[in-house]
């Protein structure tokens, strides 16, 4: 199954199930989505619950919020993450506060879904990635989806659950192929051991989670070493106590984003792992993230702009032979 | 309008379109990648309002390789510019969607639907408050008409009286969704009429688009204040070149093409200004000449060197920082 008919069966089983749900967003219906994780909603649960919504964006997380405190669970599609810019103000002073600020009175069992990220030459102004502006306020669920099976069995999740939730997903992996166990139990704040290893232990996650897979056979090689891979698959809350385990067993801890580097979300891990885990380090931790530049159009330039498995495994190998591993 | 720039009208019509068609040819080749917005069928609007605007500040959306030529950019610095070359308008690192050029008063080039539109706001006070005469026209689609932007700019451009043309290219469709779906009435102008005189106009003949975007002109430029124009007309290809077009009817798509705007200016250049056949042969060679020397032109420029990454991130990097 594609991660995106992942998504698309996680909505449709919750919509059936649940006549409170509703999705809302700009092509949703008619059209099936730009990236076609609602095709055929709009046929099966009609007008009323699938909502093509006019282009604008700070509405459709508004209403959303309105829609949650009314009474529906609504899940709302923002085309790319991009024009989330537009309803920032929704997302971040109504969608993150109301619960806090009403005293726990108000509740918003709502979702925002938010693909992003650096997809194929799109250029500048569609190729960011906000988990760092979402992570950073206080009162977000964030659910960055790497794996497929993860992918339908997080956004079931979301739905149901009282809390708004940012989930994130990427553009690049709407075709990415996968199974789906569906009858799996799966706590999606917990993260994902992609791969266990014994001396380094790289943290990602999105669509960086698969680059960083098809570096390690590479950086192994190249350093006689193993790899552990940690899909982080929750932004917000992090899943400390995974890290920790891996980071005991390999002191050694490698952090890999597709974001700029500066005020990237990696940041939070390594200094996290500065503060509580610097006795357990053998070696200073080593953060890959995008340049900080905004995204060109130019495809050898934009490959530049951010890691890709050439670089991931160039600076591993450098930074593995500086020390020691 | 004179022969003369019928014939100029003309050209760059069909320049245009040619252009557009290459264009479409090379991303199915890989020499051009990511969003590409063609602008067929749409070809009278573009030309005629940017012709008709011939001074003053432009800010376009995405679908603007068309109004960027018909400004004086280069075809074949447009064309490098999908390309992703340094020879390219935005040294390849805009793309289709980011052409800008302020030696011709040419802003975008926007991606974000609606944009453009305080920016536009923001031109035109400067304008009239640097006193100089010309006004700026914004260009967007009837999808962005739904977006606060857009109110925000109404506003703001009527309370200040400035000398803004709001020039609205209606298709009638934003992406897949038909206007009918997303906004109570069809005439965007309707939500502009509170604010500012208001406008219609076939978007698929030149002339009219020509002769409308010419008074409003006039109009904003006399200081009274802000004026809309809407123009309605037919995009004959998918909303970018990844959509299908799967939602508009076969029926429907005939409609529109029968309205198309090259063979109704074509008739009139025979009519009503006396071109011969072999004037019109020679424009439409002229052309096609012009669209396979910027493909050329962009198949050979070089790409961009690898420190073109971090050119330009800042003005002049480094030297007007405070230390
Ligand atoms: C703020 C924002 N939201 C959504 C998009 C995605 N998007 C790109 S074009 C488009 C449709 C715009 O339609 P319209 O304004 O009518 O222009 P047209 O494409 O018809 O020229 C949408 C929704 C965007 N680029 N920016």
């Amino acid at each position: 199954m594609l991660y995106r008919e992942a998504l698309n069966k996680a909505l449709d089983e919750v919509m059936s199930a649940d006549d409170s749900v509703v999705t809302l967003g700009e092509d949703v219906g008619l059209y099936g989505g730009s990236f076609r994780v609602t095709e055929g909603l709009v046929e099966k649960y009609g007008e009323k619950r699938v909502i093509d919504t006019p282009i604008a964006e700070l509405s459709i997380v508004g209403n959303a919020v309105g829609m949650a405190i009314g009474g529906l669970r609504p899940v709302a599609e923002i085309m790319t993450g991009n024009f989330s810019l537009l309803a920032f103000d929704q997302i971040i002073n109504h969608m993150a506060k109301l619960h806090y600020m009403s005293n726990g009175k108000i509740i918003l069992p709502m979702v925002v879904r938010f693909p992003q990220g650096v997809s194929r030459q799109l250029a500048a102004q569609h190729s960011e990635s906000y988990e760092q502006m979402l992570c950073a306020v206080p009162g977000l669920r964030v659910l960055s989806v790497n794996d497929v099976n993860y992918a339908y069995h997080a956004l079931k999740y979301a739905i149901l659950s009282d809390d708004p939730v940012v989930f994130i997903e990427h553009e690049l992996l709407y075709n990415k192929k996968g199974e789906v166990d569906f009858e799996q139990k799966l706590n999606p704040f917990e993260a994902r051991i992609a791969k266990e290893g014994s001396d380094i232990t790289i943290v990602s996650y999105l669509k960086m989670v698969d680059d960083v897979m098809l570096a390690v056979p590479e950086i192994e090689k190249a350093l006689g070493c193993s790899c552990e891979v940690i899909d982080l698959c929750s932004l917000n809350p992090v899943d400390y106590e995974t890290l920790k385990k891996s980071i005991e067993k390999t002191s050694r801890l490698v952090m890999v984003e597709e974001d700029h580097k500066t005020g990237g979300y990696g940041g939070q891990i390594v200094s996290w792992a500065a503060e509580e885990m610097f006795y357990a380090l053998d070696a200073p931790s080593l953060r890959l993230a995008g340049e900080d530049v905004p995204i060109p159009y130019n495809r050898g330039l934009e490959l530049a702009s951010i890691p890709t498995p050439e670089s991931i495994t160039r600076d591993i190998v450098a930074w593995g032979k500086k020390n020691d591993v | 309008m004179n022969k003369l720039l019928a014939q100029e009208m003309y050209y760059l019509m069909v320049l245009g379109r040619a252009f557009e068609y290459a264009a479409k040819e090379n991303y199915m080749k890989g020499n051009i990648s990511g969003f590409l917005h063609l602008d067929i069928g749409q070809e009278a609007l573009s030309v005629g309002a940017v012709k008709a605007f011939e001074k003053g500040d432009i800010f376009s959306g995405y679908r603007e390789h068309i109004m960027a030529m018909s400004r004086g950019l280069e075809p074949k610095a447009v064309m490098a510019e999908l390309f992703g070359k340094v020879t390219g308008v935005s040294g390849g690192k805009g793309g289709s969607m980011h052409l800008f050029e302020p030696s011709h008063y040419f802003y975008g080039g926007d991606a974000i639907v609606g944009g453009q539109l305080p920016n536009a706001v923001g031109c035109a006070y400067a304008r009239a408050f640097l006193e100089q005469d010309e006004g700026v026209m914004a260009i967007f689609g009837d999808g962005a008409t739904n977006g606060g932007a857009f109110f925000e700019s109404l506003n703001i451009a009527a309370t200040h009286k400035l000398p803004l043309l709001f020039l609205c290219e209606n298709n009638e469709y934003a992406i897949g969704t038909n206007i009918g779906r997303t906004a109570p009435f069809k005439e965007q102008a309707k939500k502009a009429e509170p604010y500012m005189p208001t406008y219609e106009v076939d978007g698929m003949d030149v002339e009219a688009v020509y002769k409308v975007v010419s008074e409003a002109r006039k109009q904003i430029e006399s200081g009274h204040g802000p004026v809309f124009v809407e123009a309605f007309t037919c995009r004959y290809e998918g909303h970018s070149i990844s959509d299908a077009n799967s939602y508009r009817s076969a029926q429907e798509m005939a409609h529109c093409k029968a309205r198309d705007p090259i063979q109704r200016f074509k008739k009139a250049l025979h009519e009503k200004w006396l071109c011969t056949e072999q004037e019109i042969q020679n424009i439409e060679t002229k052309a096609q000449k012009a669209v396979e020397n910027a493909v050329k032109y962009a198949e050979e420029s070089p790409e961009p060197e690898a420190d073109a990454l971090f050119e330009h991130v800042f003005y002049e990097e480094g030297e007007n920082v405070v230390s």
